[in-house]
């Protein structure tokens, strides 16, 4: 029988405990806190969609920059395009993820099937390069059950494969579909802004290889930046923002169309 | 006599203490909170380095000036100055040490990845000329007639 | 071909890195984990509530769930590229992934029904252990055997009425504090996929709760389809046996099942199963309602490609005709055992359609990919990934039960309650 002091007793002692313990572990202490401004560094990223003719030497470039098995099916970046018609559908595919460009007109669906669209059917039609857009609140992050992918002070999200256990859990958590398993390493990967490249002054291989400036890479925290001066006074979107992810890919003339 | 009833809570703390002391060695010294905090931040920081350290693969065009300036000059005055040499060339990676020779890419699908004509009214993309892959000389490489660093230049 | 290439099939505008990654052995998961938490919650209605005509069930009920408990983390064994890193969640978790909390809710909960296994069995242990130490010659098996018993016994010999008293004061401990802990087995499964955001068909809140209920379904049909299936085949095995020279059997020995067992673990899976299905007929209601922008591909999926396996495999086979054969009066073994067969492929399709179906459209919204399940494997991973992979995983709880059954024997008479 337990009596009433011995019950008193033992729960203050067990929230003293508790206590004691969520000071050890201050939930303050350990939820993200804003890079602490001593940092003038968070990378960003721009897309112009009106330059883009998508000639795919975006995406061989960072597959061979990348190391990514050329022929595997799987990318870092790649080049979506949309053709809208008359008619109000959208059509949209991305063979092989633009890796060889667009050479035909014809809409690739997949199974071999393909659609031919006219010309003159066409209301507009563009190009979207996607990336990793290097969220502020990566969910992918977030669910890593064991802090294999994280995120750098200066904004890059990257993935340690020496502890990557391959559970594809952020491949699932990621809204825009970048990320997937590495057909070598086969540890979860997905495209750095060229972390390598860009820490030494270096732009990205995409951003280089791009013949038409639709790329760009800059520093949100320099507002001397031109990157930073075009998102910050031209009208600029970002993908699927309802997520609540803050990415920080910036598209010049993002349209609704796009998924 | 003491209260048998605890030990198997004795047996299960003696297994998390076991895990405890395992984590000492197999945990990296340098993995934990970091910057961007618990959620964000959890990682083993050495990894950084890693990354940064990747071998640089494409190295510029003003890598290839050094040892190739006719060209590097020829093309910067044609409509095809903003392409890249390694665009056609290959990533350059330590040439001439190694690669000694790059993979140049002369196929016709390098250059219909532009000159494809895709009539597409917003984008970029209509204002370049293309051809019918299938009716204009359709069997042998473009760069046979047409010079890659000097397109406007009449035909060879 | 890179992970999940070779059984996704593509359909109109899917992202280039889009595959089915998680695929038959992420079904297996919730669904093994499913039947170890509804195991125990029905071995748990009898040691906390009393109901006395689940005596019988509940000893079998809570063996069993510990056979489960070492097989329900094998799917994720065989799923991760990266088995032998599974220690990384014990060593460095991130508890703000669903997943982390895996490592923790599994030990607690396999330390509670170790315990409660050890609370129930120590005086079986106490009196193997005390009669092979009187044997003088042992054979190499026995003396195997008494190592076991006696390190069982966690030096505690006491089997006195004060002392088997206390060990049910603990057992009654254990069984309600493991429920809560059964119910968050299952629901961190759920909230695994409930909480990504990024899949339109598995981010909702219900997800836990759904999954909670459709666990403590399956764990009451298998415990009830391995229970009868164990009894008679005990009853067959013993009235094979010739009696004991001049003797007849007992009602021990030809006892089969019980058909009041059966009727009264029956109330409680028809409970059970009016709420899992009301719960997932209500989130279906919800998006129809709601018809947010995922809802146009999700309903071409839910009404179009999954209808079969949804409305007919799921609702239909899996929950209508068991319901039905459960609520019409005069309850047969005959009839619950085929009830109980078709509310475990019920639950299993609820798995399958919601791992399966929520990666049958693309994040695109506008394209899809087919599942197809390798069958016969030609490499490593259409085997761990495939019906082999799966269909071993399935049987091996219950190879394991007649392992277990050996040191936590079910059907012995153990007085012990």
């Amino acid at each position: 029988m337990i009596t009433r002091r011995n019950f008193l007793k033992n729960t203050a002692l067990g929230l003293a405990g508790a206590a004691a313990a969520f000071e050890l572990i201050d939930p303050k202490k350990l939820m993200a806190e804003e890079a602490k401004d001593g940092s003038k560094l968070r990378w960003v990223f721009l897309v112009d969609t009106y330059k883009c003719v998508g000639c795919g030497l975006c995406v061989k470039a960072c597959k061979q920059e990348n190391e990514i098995p050329y022929d595997a099916n799987v990318t870092r970046t790649w080049v979506e395009r949309y053709v809208l018609t008359k008619d109000g559908v959208t059509h949209a595919d991305t063979p092989k993820g633009a890796r060889d460009g667009f050479t035909t007109s014809k809409i690739d669906l997949g199974q071999g099937k393909f659609k031919d669209i006219k010309k003159e059917d066409i209301d507009k039609a563009f190009f979207v390069p996607k990336l990793c857009n290097q969220c502020d609140n990566p969910p992918c992050v977030q669910v890593c059950p064991v802090g294999a992918t994280y995120a750098t002070p200066d904004g890059v999200v990257l993935v340690d494969r020496t502890w990557c256990i391959g559970c594809g859990y952020c491949i699932m958590g990621c809204p825009y579909g970048v990320r997937f398993f590495h057909p070598v390493y086969h540890t979860a990967e997905k495209c750095n802004w060229c972390y390598h490249r860009i820490s030494q002054g270096m732009k990205p291989a995409c951003v280089d290889a791009c013949p038409f400036g639709a790329r760009r890479i800059g520093n949100i925290k320099d507002p001397n930046d031109p990157v930073t001066k075009v998102i910050m006074n031209e009208r600029v979107g970002v993908l699927k923002e309802e997520y609540g992810t803050k990415p920080q890919v910036f598209y010049v003339g993002l349209s609704k169309e796009v998924k | 006599m003491k209260n048998h009833v605890f030990r198997p809570l004795i047996v299960f703390l003696g297994i998390v203490g076991l895990i405890l002391l395992a984590r000492v060695f197999l945990v990296p010294k340098d993995f934990g909170v970091h910057e961007r905090g618990y959620m964000y931040g959890w990682y083993r920081k050495d990894n950084e380095q890693f990354w940064k350290d990747f071998k640089v693969k494409y190295q510029g065009r003003e890598y290839c000036s050094g040892c190739h300036p006719a060209n590097y000059d020829v093309i910067k005055k044609t409509p095809h100055k903003n392409i890249e040499c390694e665009n056609c060339h290959g990533p350059a990676v330590d040439h001439p040490e190694a690669p000694p020779k790059l993979a140049l890419d002369k196929s016709r699908e390098q250059c219909l990845r532009c000159h494809y004509p895709l009539p597409y009214p917003t984008s970029g993309r209509s204002k370049i000329r293309g051809v019918d892959p299938d009716t204009h000389n359709p069997d042998i490489e473009c760069s046979m007639c047409h010079n890659p660093h000097n397109p406007m230049e009449g035909l060879r | 071909m890179v992970h999940g290439e070779f059984w996704t099939i593509k359909e109109l505008f899917v992202y280039p890195n889009e595959y089915i990654y998680w695929s038959i052995q992420i079904v297996m998961y919730p669904f093994m984990t499913g039947l170890v938490a509804g195991a125990f919650v029905l071995s748990s209605l009898y040691h906390v509530f009393g109901i006395q005509q689940l005596k019988g069930m509940a000893r079998f009920a809570l063996v069993f769930s510990f056979a489960l408990l070492f097989a329900a983390p094998m799917p994720i064994v065989l799923h991760l590229q990266f088995p032998f890193r599974g220690i990384n969640v014990f060593m460095t978790p991130h508890f703000t992934s669903a997943i982390a909390a895996f490592g923790v809710v599994f030990f607690t909960y396999g330390a509670i029904v170790a315990s409660e296994l050890w609370f129930l069995y120590r005086k079986h242990f106490v009196e193997v252990s005390l009669r092979l130490r009187e044997k003088q010659d042992k054979t190499l098996v026995e003396w195997f055997q008494y190592l076991i018993f006696c390190s069982l016994t966690l030096g505690s010999y006491d089997v006195s009425e004060e002392a088997l008293h206390r060990d049910e004061k603990a057992i009654k401990v254990l069984a309600a504090v493991g429920i809560p802990v059964a119910c968050f087995l299952h629901g961190y499964a759920g909230f695994i996929f409930g909480s990504v955001k990024a899949n339109a068909l598995w981010m909702t809140p219900l997800m836990p709760v759904i999954f909670i209920m459709s666990a403590i379904v399956s764990g009451i049909a298998l415990c009830m389809l391995t229970y009868i299936i164990a009894m008679e085949l005990k009853k067959f095995l013993a009235s094979r046996k010739r009696p004991v020279l001049g003797g007849f059997h007992s009602t021990e020995e030809i006892k089969g099942v019980e058909v009041s067992v059966i009727r009264m673990t029956a109330k409680y899976l028809v409970f059970f199963l009016v709420a899992a299905i009301s719960l997932e007929l209500l989130d279906l209601i919800f998006r129809g309602y709601t018809a947010v922008k995922s809802w146009d591909v999700l309903r071409s999926v839910i009404y179009g490609k999954d209808f079969t396996s949804i409305f007919l495999l799921q609702y239909g086979i899996g929950n209508l005709v068991p319901l039905i054969l459960f609520l019409l009066p005069g309850l047969t073994i005959r009839r619950a055992v085929f009830g109980v067969v078709l509310v475990i492929f019920g639950v299993f399709m609820m798995r399958w359609n919601v791992v399966i179906g929520g990666q049958a459209f693309s994040l695109s919204f506008a394209g899809y990919m087919h599942y197809h399940l390798p069958i016969i494997p030609h490499d490593w991973e259409t085997f761990k990934e495939g019906f082999f992979g799966a269909f071993g995983i399935f049987v091996m709880p219950f190879a394991l039960f007649w392992v277990i059954n050996k040191i936590f024997p079910v059907f012995a008479e153990a007085p012990q309650e």
